[in-house]
């Protein structure tokens, strides 16, 4: 077995992973960093982020104004000494990518610009276009390429995490190209694998949004922490999903319903389109139910209007909005509205770290999606998550560089040992399998359908039992899984198998916190008990692996300056 | 209502069992709204689970599902059917690149030679962050806004047939990326990236086909970036032989 040996591994190449690599190469340069992915680091799923990355950098803006609309929109589950951390070190990480290169939108006077989004009282999310991400990760890629002390390890599938004497010591690791697993020994590992958009059958997610790095933790012991909370983005393509950014509604585009009405008047008449994911997504799968949407072959629908904001306008500042919408839909923005629906877009949930990125497990470490701070809570505001990977990103890359640097030398042979084990247990369960008949995709199929039905907009008792149920015995099934592909070049379909192992653990983690979950928070809407219940549920729920699926614990949520109100709007 | 379907016809490559590539055909259901990786999906899922290809984000930004399309090379999740059907479609992997499985190739080549262009700010004096950004204007953004849109696609590469002939060219959307950092109004690197663009195999090597700029998905135009990196060039170069002391204008 090939063994590398590096200071610190992070696996995940999006906004999180690389802001991380480059925050520990600049502790030293002395420390040697992997940079471990699934996937070359441009493809990763910030590519994909439109609208922008907040900031309080606005005129008549402040920290704590920023902080309290953070609050407000977690529905009071945020930890609030992580928001007003978080609040803090934004204004830093955006000028940061701006001398790094990061096209950031301007002012007339050369100054970053700022733009109005979802549930920020005022203009505070900075922007290049509405394609924020995209601009973002390949920034931080290339920049990263200056970094001596930055090895990559390109698509390279992580399988195990390596503990070894109750820290972890690296990561086994599959290398596509001929399907062997590596040893990757570190003295700290940074989980920045993003979110699990993919559980679901209708996401914005990219394709390799399987939850890896959650369902690593998972198994080696750390709890995922409030991982019932899924947001719904409310403008969503029907049919493929392909995201409309909230930055058509913050540069001033109307939702509308089948009689031509901006129906958000009856939902939050103070913010209207403006309002945040949450509220908006609630109130269009109401408008559905009361049978003003528009009926298309993939589900009902409410229209996304911007034409009345002109041409040149929409060129300016939503340009990828239009050709998403001509390409995909066959709809010109600047002509005809665009239709939407609500769309599962990002997990507030993840792995419960502290305000460094320090997992419960010594050694182990998660930033962005993939990890829970939490600064979410039970509902994110739109172009906070940008913002996360970097500070988040920054810190622990920073945290996890001073660690190593105190910690002793690895003993590899011991993590070896390990590694080797589940090289054997990958070539048995998969590739040199004899039985098997279950098919991957109709598991996965299966599993993305019943999360929809029970953990969708709204839930109930019923729904929730019933998926997790469901996912149990996919769970079941799964172990029957047989593979077309034996090959161990570049061998995709083993990656499908293993992503969907990752899948269906953080699944079952959502659907079983849902269910206990009962009270309405955020994201989370329980029919069958329609209000917030601070005192039960004031909470963090954390979920533990155990045999018979996940066990749920209690934390509590840290408060400091803003006392838990009525969400009022 | 019977169903509709379209052949694709796919090329593979399975090292651990063929020396040689070969086709696959496969019949899939045919709809409108379906594009290309739509079917290869569909493929994968319902027929043939061996079938190796890169995808992720389905929406033309992440830059994974470049491939050759009836003989061009386009971004599969946004190359419909309908263009084609009811012909059959001709998937293979993105033309002068090696090949490791299917419809999977190397990128090493580029990803090394991205490093080598220096795709990054280069200042003489950084200026600390407490000190707040550099001014841009709009204009300043705009004079290399363009550039910086490359998705790493790779079908400028694939397309160009410099590259195809000599591999030791840059190549379109590495020199885009180069010509990106030059004109960004925050940059003081020119001088460095020019020892890399400058040389026989960087600009000088293209023969102005334009092929890289016709199939870019993203409107970068390459080959725009790399005819004004070679008026750039000569100027700087004239102007210190004129102007021996005053070095860059």
């Amino acid at each position: 077995m090939q063994t590398f040996v590096h200071d610190i591994v992070i696996v995940g190449g999006g906004g999180a992973g690389l802001r991380a690599a480059i925050a520990a190469a600049e502790v030293s340069n002395a420390l040697s960093v992997a940079l471990v992915s699934k996937v070359y680091p441009m493809r990763s799923h910030t590519v994909s982020a439109e609208g922008g990355s907040a900031a309080a950098m606005g005129e008549g803006d402040s920290l704590d104004l920023h902080a309290f609309d953070t609050i407000r929109g977690s529905d009071y589950l945020a930890d609030q000494e992580a928001v007003e951390v978080f609040v803090a070190e934004c204004p830093g990480e955006i000028v940061r990518l701006e001398h790094w290169g990061c096209p950031w939108s301007r002012g007339p006077d050369g100054r970053i610009a700022v733009r109005a989004f979802g549930g920020m009282s005022v203009n505070r999310t900075v922007f290049a276009a509405d394609k924020t991400g995209f601009h973002l990760l390949h920034t931080l890629f290339q920049t990263s390429l200056k970094y001596e002390g930055i090895v990559r390890y390109d698509e390279f599938f992580v399988t195990k995490l390596l503990v070894e004497d109750g820290r972890c010591a690296g990561v086994a690791a599959i290398d596509l190209r001929d399907s062997e697993v590596r040893c990757i020994t570190a003295k700290a590992v940074i989980l920045c694998t993003g979110g699990a958009g993919r559980i679901f059958s209708f996401t914005t997610n990219g394709a390799i949004k399987t939850g890896d790095g959650m369902a690593l933790a998972y198994r080696a012991g750390v709890p995922l922490k409030d991982m019932e909370f899924v947001q719904y983005h409310p403008t969503g393509l029907p049919g493929t999903g392909i995201l409309m950014t909230e930055a058509s509604r913050g540069e001033g585009g109307y939702l509308t319903n089948r009689e031509g009405k901006r129906f958000l008047e009856e939902y939050i008449p103070s913010k209207m389109e403006l309002g945040p994911r949450d509220i908006l997504s609630r109130a269009i799968i109401q408008e559905i139910e009361k049978g003003r949407a528009f009926d298309g072959p993939y589900g009902q629908y409410v229209h996304l209007d911007v034409s009345h904001l002109g041409e040149k306008l929409i060129d300016e500042k939503l340009p990828f909005v239009r050709e998403l919408a001509r390409n995909f839909v066959g709809i010109d923005p600047v002509h005809e509205p665009i239709p939407v629906r609500p769309v599962v877009h990002y997990m507030m949930g993840g792995i419960d770290t502290d305000l460094v990125g320090r997992t419960r497990l010594p050694g182990l470490y998660a930033a962005g999606e993939a990890a829970c701070v939490s600064m979410n809570g039970a509902n994110r505001l739109g172009s906070n998550s940008l913002s996360e990977c970097l500070v988040f990103g920054a810190r622990s890359g920073r945290q996890a560089a001073e660690d190593a640097l105190e910690a002793g030398q690895t003993d590899v042979r011991p993590v070896e040992k390990v590694a080797q084990a589940e090289q054997a247990r990958l070539v048995a369960t998969y590739l040199e399998k004899e039985t098997g008949r279950e098919r991957i995709s109709a598991i996965r199929r299966e599993l993305q359908a019943a999360m929809e039905r029970g953990a969708g907009v709204f839930r109930t008792e019923e729904s929730l039992k019933e998926a997790v149920e469901e996912v149990r015995g996919l769970r079941e099934r799964y172990r029957d899984v047989a593979l077309d592909d034996r090959d161990r070049a570049f061998n995709t379909e083993l990656v499908a198998a293993l992503e969907l192992d990752n899948m269906l653990d953080v699944a079952e983690t959502v659907v079983r916190a849902g269910l206990e979950r009962r009270e309405s928070r955020g994201s989370h809407t329980r029919r069958d008990h329609p209000d917030r219940d601070d005192e039960r549920f004031l909470k963090h729920s954390l979920a533990f692996t155990a045999p018979e699926g996940p066990r749920i614990e209690y934390g509590d949520v840290s408060i400091t300056r803003w006392p838990p109100a009525e969400r009022k709007y | 209502m019977s169903e509709e379907t379209i052949a694709m016809k796919v090329a593979r490559y399975r090292p651990e069992h063929a020396a040689e590539p070969y086709v696959d055909e496969y019949r899939v259901p045919y709809r409108e709204d379906m594009v290309v990786l739509d079917a290869l999906n569909h493929i994968k899922d319902e027929i043939d689970g061996s079938l190796a290809y890169r995808w992720s984000c389905r929406m033309g930004v992440c830059g994974s599902c470049g491939m050759m399309v009836n003989g061009k090379p386009r971004l599969t999740c946004s190359t419909f059917l309908r263009e084609f059907y009811p012909k059959p479609v001709v998937v293979e992997p993105l033309r002068h690149f090696p090949v490791i499985r299917d419809l999977v190739v190397d990128m090493t080549d580029f990803m090394e030679k991205l490093k080598e262009v220096k795709p990054w700010i280069i200042r003489k004096e950084e200026k600390p962050v407490e000190e707040g950004e550099y001014l841009q204007t709009p204009e300043e953004l705009d004079a290399y806004k363009q550039f910086s849109m490359c998705i790493n696609c790779m079908l400028c590469y694939s397309a160009c047939p410099v590259y195809g002939r000599d591999p030791e060219f840059l190549g379109p959307a590495v020199i885009a990326l180069g010509r990106r950092y030059n004109l960004d109004s925050r940059d003081q690197g020119q001088t460095e990236r020019r020892e890399v663009l400058g040389v026989d195999w960087g600009i000088w090597d293209c023969t102005f086909v334009g092929e890289c700029t016709v199939v870019c998905p993203k409107d970068v135009d390459p080959s725009a970036a790399i005819q004004r990196e070679k008026v750039a060039t000569t100027t700087e170069a004239m102007l210190s032989m004129m102007l021996p002391f005053k070095g860059r204008a």
